[in-house]
């Protein structure tokens, strides 16, 4: 499936390990949201001075 | 052991090992049920808007709008995604299921989460609409069955992520998966965050709303909640992009024109396209402009642009393919010569076109902070998500059962001539739902309101332009025709399900399954996979609407908010 340059060397590159690494994905599709919109988002909330 | 043996399939060669086809034959009947009963309460939603027909009474009118959001928005969608994701695993990667009991399991949870949801609702306490903010109160059954739904939907997608271990480890499959199994992971990543930050959210406020936890804060509620309304968004457009990859591939055998650049763009879904849930939160004090702004724009609009890569390499890929076989004339000779009476084909095509000018264009523009004032909470919001979700993901989904009857059920399609008009039935009369309700929402007509008249309020007064009031009766009419095709989907698919003549081991009879265009047919036919002028010129009329809808969106904001 790759593109053919890189079928014929053999190595196989970094970005196409991480796109074949449904776990590393799923890691990486549950941490970026978690951080950027609801840690950030929740930490902004409760930091709302009270009266 | 009855979990190994399969059919392969005559048509495609493609295998279905039993316990995945029952589990596909499960979830796409419960799908097109959910859909069936949720478009019905559209149709009753439609016909009170209408002003002069004006057809619920209040209280009726906000539960069957409920009932309606949590039917087609949850309950069918996501029965069928369901099936999207066993079928991109199990059966396009040659595998069986894992855990096929597991499963079931999960079906049983959703089928009872849904029906137990559809009864608490109807009983009529639980007029929440599906959003359910804290501190409006609904019974505990009506979180309780969203939860059990969800559960449900959670063990689904666990099961995918074991059926790509199981391919893996039976080495069913060399080298990545293909495109459509890796659009499929993502909407599986985006669902798990989904589905895990529903659950963060509906369990407390169920234990809430049992009296063993105090309060829930409004704004936070706001904000998970959202993770979980928006996420379940981008499942479907993760899902139905993969879907778009599918049929081009086999009605035209076409080949992505770049894997890699494809995989990139799921790449930037699975990043970014979660953080656009604060376009919901563009009007709540308390959280801040730097937040709003950098998460609305899907980080800088990286997630934006995969969604323009996917829209301009599906239709590419397919010009790329007609034109190698032959249909190289002109800039759109490929175009007209496409199979338009095949509903697969021209229901996937609607669902581009809609999704990318209606749905995506409006989008963009809704969710930049400061033009989103001019029609946040109207109407125009609902225009906006009737043309992503139903014209877009909707006739997508629509689009692949129509071949999945054959491949799936083995049973031909009945009522073969409604079925070629259905998705051009169905796709005009939502983009005019679409439409309408966004002009509406323009004028300034809330969504979620019995009556633009304030009928019954205590005085309170409110003269729209007449203009709405047409609005509303176009909607009305645009109603009709959508639910016209709407039902005539479903009678057709359940028809078939029952009546259709039975395949067995022959081919159907249309040869609707185009095969690999290879690359000396690419490069006998003019060149290279990449000569698509017909498709580089569909993208600048494209990107010329964007701009202006864009621009003349600001110059609305001027005239609305002067400056002085
Ligand atoms: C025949 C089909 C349909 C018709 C006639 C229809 C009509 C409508 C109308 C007029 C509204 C606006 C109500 C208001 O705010 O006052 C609405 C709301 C909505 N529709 Fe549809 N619709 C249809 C199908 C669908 C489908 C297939 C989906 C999702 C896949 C969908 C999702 C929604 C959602 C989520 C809402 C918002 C509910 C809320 O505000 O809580 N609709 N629909
Ligand atoms: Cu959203």
């Amino acid at each position: 499936m790759s593109d053919q340059d890189q079928a014929d060397s053999g190595e196989v590159p970094m970005m196409q390990k991480l796109l074949d690494n449904p776990f590393l994905l799923l890691f990486l599709g549950v941490a970026s949201p978690a951080l950027l919109y609801l840690v950030w988002g929740l930490a902004e909330i409760f930091t709302i001075p009270v009266r | 052991m009855a979990t190994t043996t399969f059919r392969t399939c005559p048509d495609t060669g493609l295998k279905f090992f039993n316990s995945t086809e029952n589990l596909l034959k499960a979830n796409a009947v419960a799908a097109v049920v959910f859909l069936l009963v949720g478009g019905l309460h559209g149709l009753l939603v439609g016909m009170t808007r209408w002003q002069a027909v004006h057809l619920l009474g209040a209280e009726d009118f906000y539960m069957v709008l409920t009932a309606h959001g949590l039917n087609v928005l949850i309950f069918w969608i996501i029965f069928f995604e369901i099936a999207v994701l066993y079928f991109a695993s199990s059966v396009l990667l040659g595998c069986r299921l894992a855990t096929p009991k597991w499963a079931w399991a999960g079906f049983a949870l959703m089928v009872i989460g849904a029906v137990m949801n559809n009864v608490v609702v109807l009983q009529g306490n639980a007029s929440v609409m599906m959003t359910s903010y804290a501190p409006m109160e609904a019974p505990p059954l009506f979180y309780l069955s969203l939860i059990l739904f969800a559960v449900g939907a959670l063990i689904g997608c666990f099961v995918f992520f074991g059926t790509l271990v199981v391919a893996k480890n039976d080495k069913t499959y060399e080298g990545s998966v293909p495109l459509v199994t890796f659009g499929a992971i993502t909407a599986a990543i985006i669902a798990v965050f989904t589905i895990v930050s529903g659950a963060i959210i509906l369990i407390p406020t169920l234990l809430w709303s049992l009296g063993l936890v105090g309060e829930i804060d409004a704004l936070a509620y706001r904000l998970i909640w959202w993770a979980f309304g928006h996420s379940s968004q981008q499942i479907n457009v993760s899902a139905h992009v993969a879907v778009w990859y599918a049929i081009a591939a086999i009605l035209f055998g076409a080949k992505p024109l770049s894997e890699k650049v494809s995989r990139t763009a799921f790449l930037m879904y699975i990043l970014f396209l979660q953080i656009a849930s604060a376009h919901h939160l563009l009007v709540d004090p308390g959280v801040s402009s730097n937040f709003k702004m950098f998460n609305t724009s899907y980080a800088m609009y990286l997630a934006v642009m995969a969604s323009m890569v996917h829209g301009l390499t599906v239709p590419g890929s397919i010009e790329a393919a007609q034109r190698a076989r032959g249909h190289s004339a002109g800039l759109f000779t490929w175009l007209r010569k496409a199979p338009w009476g095949n509903p697969t084909f021209s229901g996937m095509f609607i669902s581009l076109v809609g999704f990318g000018f209606l749905g995506g264009i409006t989008g963009v523009v809704m969710g930049a902070e400061q033009i989103n004032l001019l029609v946040h909470n109207t109407l125009y919001v609902p225009g906006h998500f009737h043309a992503t979700v139903v014209v877009g993901t909707t006739l997508a989904f629509m689009a692949l059962t129509y071949w999945l009857v054959p491949v799936l059920f083995r049973r031909e399609i009945v009522m073969k001539g409604l079925a070629k008009w259905q998705p051009y039935l169905f796709g005009l009369g939502m983009s005019g739902v679409s439409l309408f309700l966004m002009g509406a929402g323009t004028l300034g007509v809330p969504r979620r309101h019995w009556d633009i008249g304030f009928a019954a309020t205590g005085g309170i007064t409110h003269d729209f332009p007449a203009a709405a009031y047409t609005m509303l009766a176009l909607n009305g009419l645009s109603v009709i025709v959508a639910v016209i095709g709407g039902a005539a989907f479903c009678v057709i698919i359940v028809g078939s399900l029952l009546f259709g003549r039975k395949l067995g081991d022959q081919k159907m009879s249309e040869q609707w399954i185009a095969d690999p265009v290879t690359d000396e047919e690419y490069s006998a036919n003019g060149g290279s996979a990449f000569a698509i002028p017909g498709t580089v010129v569909l993208a600048m009329v494209f990107f010329v609407s964007f701009a202006l809808y864009y621009f003349i969106n600001w110059k609305y904001l001027a005239e609305t908010w002067g400056i002085s």
